[in-house]
């Protein structure tokens, strides 16, 4: 039963990489923008964010929920132990959120120079909050953090622990994953074909940097998460992920150079979903690895009980809510 | 400033910010199926102006909201670690339902912004008002959270840890019913005075059938809302008295045991020398009003051990505030309904106008004063009579700094608001539909 629910966080966080993660990688490329066609990328990735900006966040909301009802101890734990970066991660999502609000609705009577400084907010928090996040997840895949008591009384981790080489570059690394599913979401949304291939460039790029990091902090996980080095380097199942992985990130690859940009969506969502679920199997149900598994983590029979038939009921109402929005989007004229 | 005040200062401003944002996605779009069912029923293309531009208000505060949700979301983890432990599992269950009925709301809403023309108009109404239920829903489940915290109920304590949990009664707790009346009802008409405010100094401004139709709406739900709230505070009055008497103490600056009580009016609590120093005094009044008897006994500060009290300073303040701002907007009400009956209409008195454009942060600084009442009534428990909001504040240290920062982020966030609100409610009624900006795409693909 714990095991169903830390699944269910699973697919929530998977869900909030694919949707939410695009988010912060379409405001990398606003950032990073440049060429003949800059205007027209960022016009691009204003028009392609959601409408309710909140849509795609609803999932890091519904892994935060799900942690502390299941899994309190932990909750209890990280907030402690990673009290800076969550501080700093919960910062860049304020401000672009409050960004984004401002960009969509603050239109008509503000100067242009208003609304630019703005995209820029919300540009550089996009770019800052996916390398937080990415360092408290490096983190908890560390196994630095002390064994918590049965009352919490982890102390805040050193800096020094929590801002290693290891856990900036795992930052980087969500990063680089974020804008590459945003450069081919945004070559989807392309009717024009130079702008089209600004994207694919991009994401070509987007995706040779996740390369490249993959590997080093695979190979940084040596001594920096030895634990987690092990596990991912073990056992029968973790090397078909691996190899998926890479057969997917090969797939995306040259569907992109064949501008074959739906097939690349499929194949780009594949690979870094399997990322995700790859390290949720590493960690086999540590959420803190070495300090609180999902086995000691103050959970309690009743709330377990309570979690499956909440998650299903509001599922079966907010499905068909949700298909219908998109339905509704997509008779949308372009 | 110790670690822990200045933890509970930052959760103070965190609440009280989002407070605003909550009780207008609970409110704002019952105004707006209003409008746009009257659209329906009359044609007048001025209700589906209306309805539009309160959309469009709605929208802009419920993504703001959203953002002061989610800065929520983290800080019971970043500063409370210690109270999510122990109460993860039995707030988990109303949070969830918050979540999927907040969500229904977010889509909901996108569907009634983007949808004017894609939808049957009676389908379209029918998503506005279940942005409306949702809306309200989500407001009733984090008041249960609320609600369990001052009367924690369906568990049992053993040895410091909570040792068995019956979900279904945790939800409906003793303060459930109360608080989540005298709550909702407190989202329609603190909205609706400051809805009405708006549209009333739009009139002062010059006669317009726009805010003439949207202060008559506002005025409408203010009237059926209000005198209603002055009886689920009776009923929460009594609750407390029933279940949380030093919390009454508190409010009323109680300290000796009386009976008959008298109902105390303003006045200066003074813990040190335990007495109130300059109130108006009714006899009888509090025996009435906790117990419904005029000469029954109601416990002061002195019958609880001294390590229980609340700030009695700050819980009366604020209990006078609320009930002295929740008088002068039943006393709007009962102004503007005489004026509408006899004279044939409020609109029509520009005293009036000039009053109701006064009265619009009144609803506002009442539900702040009565979030305050409740929340430090229920100290020095974070889990009444269980676990205390020292214990379970967390042990990272150089809190004052994030106060800081969150306090600047705060005020960011407010100034984005009003600049918004005032490029958007405020200016002269221009077309806003939505769809006249290219309308961003729900998500990629």
């Amino acid at each position: 039963m714990v095991e169903l629910v830390y699944a269910i966080m699973g697919i929530g966080l998977v869900a909030y990489t694919l949707s939410g993660g695009a988010d912060f990688g379409a405001g990398f490329w606003h950032l990073v923008a440049r060429g003949p066609r800059r205007a027209a990328q960022r016009a691009l990735v204003e028009h392609a964010i959601g409408p309710l900006w909140e849509a795609n966040h609803v999932w890091l909301i519904f892994v935060i929920v799900m942690l502390f009802s299941a899994f309190p101890r932990a909750f209890a734990t990280l907030g402690v132990a990673f009290h800076v970066p969550l501080v700093l991660a919960l910062f860049g999502i304020v401000f672009r959120g409050t960004s984004f609000v401002f960009r969509s609705y603050g239109l008509g009577p503000l100067a242009d120079r208003t609304r630019a400084s703005w995209g820029q907010l919300f540009a550089w928090a996009s770019v800052f909050t996916p390398v937080f996040l990415g360092i408290t997840l490096a983190g908890m895949s560390a196994g630095r953090v002390p064994q918590a008591t049965a009352a919490v009384r982890a102390q805040a981790m050193p800096l020094g622990d929590v801002f290693t080489t290891f856990a900036v570059l795992t930052g980087l690394f969500a990063l680089a994953l974020f804008a590459l599913l945003a450069a081919v979401y945004l070559a989807c949304e392309c009717d024009d074909d130079a702008l089209r291939r600004d994207f694919r460039r991009y994401a070509l790029a987007a995706e040779l940097a996740a390369g490249v990091l993959a590997l080093t902090v695979f190979l940084l996980a040596e001594s920096e998460a030895p634990l987690l080095r092990a596990r991912l380097g073990e056992s029968a199942v973790f090397w078909p992920l691996q190899l998926g992985t890479a057969a997917f990130a090969l797939g995306a690859t040259l569907t992109l150079i064949l501008d074959r940009v739906t097939w690349a969506r499929v194949f780009v969502a594949l690979q870094v979903g399997l990322v995700v679920l790859g390290w949720g199997a590493a960690m086999r149900g540590d959420l803190v690895l070495g300090a609180v598994s999902i086995h000691d983590a103050g959970t309690r029979p009743e709330t377990l009980a309570a979690v499956v038939p909440i998650l299903a009921g509001g599922t079966l109402l907010l499905a068909p809510s949700l298909v219908f929005l998109y339905r509704l989007f997509a008779r949308r004229a372009h | 400033m110790s670690d822990l005040l200045a933890a509970r200062l930052q959760m103070a401003l965190s609440l009280g910010f989002h407070i605003v944002f909550a009780i207008v996605g609970m409110a704002m779009p019952l105004l707006m199926a209003i409008a746009e069912w009257l659209h329906l029923r009359t044609k007048d293309p001025l209700y589906l102006e209306l309805a539009k531009r309160w959309a469009r208000g709605t929208a802009i505060l419920f993504a703001v909201g959203a953002v002061s949700g989610t800065v929520l979301s983290f800080e019971l983890g970043l500063l409370w670690p210690t109270f999510m432990e122990h109460a993860g599992p039995v707030v988990g269950m109303p949070f969830s339902l918050e979540g999927f009925a907040f969500f229904l709301e977010a889509i909901f809403l996108g569907v009634y912004l983007y949808g004017w023309d894609k939808l049957s108009p009676r389908l379209h109404l029918l998503s506005g008002v279940l942005v409306a239920v949702s809306g309200v829903l989500s407001g009733v489940f984090v008041v249960a959270v609320n609600a369990w915290m001052n009367t924690p109920s369906g568990v049992t304590f053993e040895d410091g840890r909570i040792a068995h949990i019956d979900l279904v009664r945790a939800f409906f707790s003793p303060a459930f019913p109360s608080q989540a009346l005298h709550m909702v009802l407190a989202a329609y008409a603190s909205v609706a005075i400051a809805v009405l405010g708006i549209h009333s100094w739009g009139l002062l401004r010059g006669e317009s059938r726009f805010h003439l139709a949207a202060a008559k709406i506002a005025f409408a739900v203010l009237a059926a809302t209000m005198p209603l709230q002055l009886l689920t505070g009776d009923l929460s009055a009594k609750h407390v008295a029933q279940h949380q008497p030093i919390k009454l103490a508190a409010m009323e600056g109680l300290f000796e045991t009386k009976s008959p009580a008298p109902l105390a009016i303003g006045g200066f609590p003074d813990e040190a020398k335990g007495e109130l120093a300059y109130a108006i005094e009714i006899p009888y009044g509090l025996s009435i009003l906790a117990f419904a008897d005029p000469k029954a006994e109601v416990r002061g500060l002195h019958a609880f051990p001294r390590d229980e009290w609340p700030p009695v300073a700050p819980t009366h303040t604020a209990f006078q505030v609320m009930v002295f701002a929740g008088t002068a907007m039943l006393g709007v009400v009962a102004l503007g309904a005489w004026l509408w009956l006899r004279r044939g209409g409020f609109w029509k008195s520009r005293r009036f106008l000039r009053l109701a454009f006064f009265a619009t942060p009144l609803g506002v600084i009442a539900v702040e004063a009565g979030w305050t009442v409740t929340e430090v009534g229920r100290q020095p428990w974070v889990i009444h009579s269980f676990l205390r909001t020292r214990d379970a504040v967390t042990p990272v240290t150089g809190l004052t700094l994030h106060l800081a920062a969150f306090t600047a982020l705060y005020i960011l966030l407010a100034g984005v608001v009003i600049t918004l609100l005032r490029a958007h409610v405020f200016a002269a009624p221009v077309d806003a539909d939505p769809n006249a900006k290219a309308a961003p795409g729900a998500t990629h693909g």
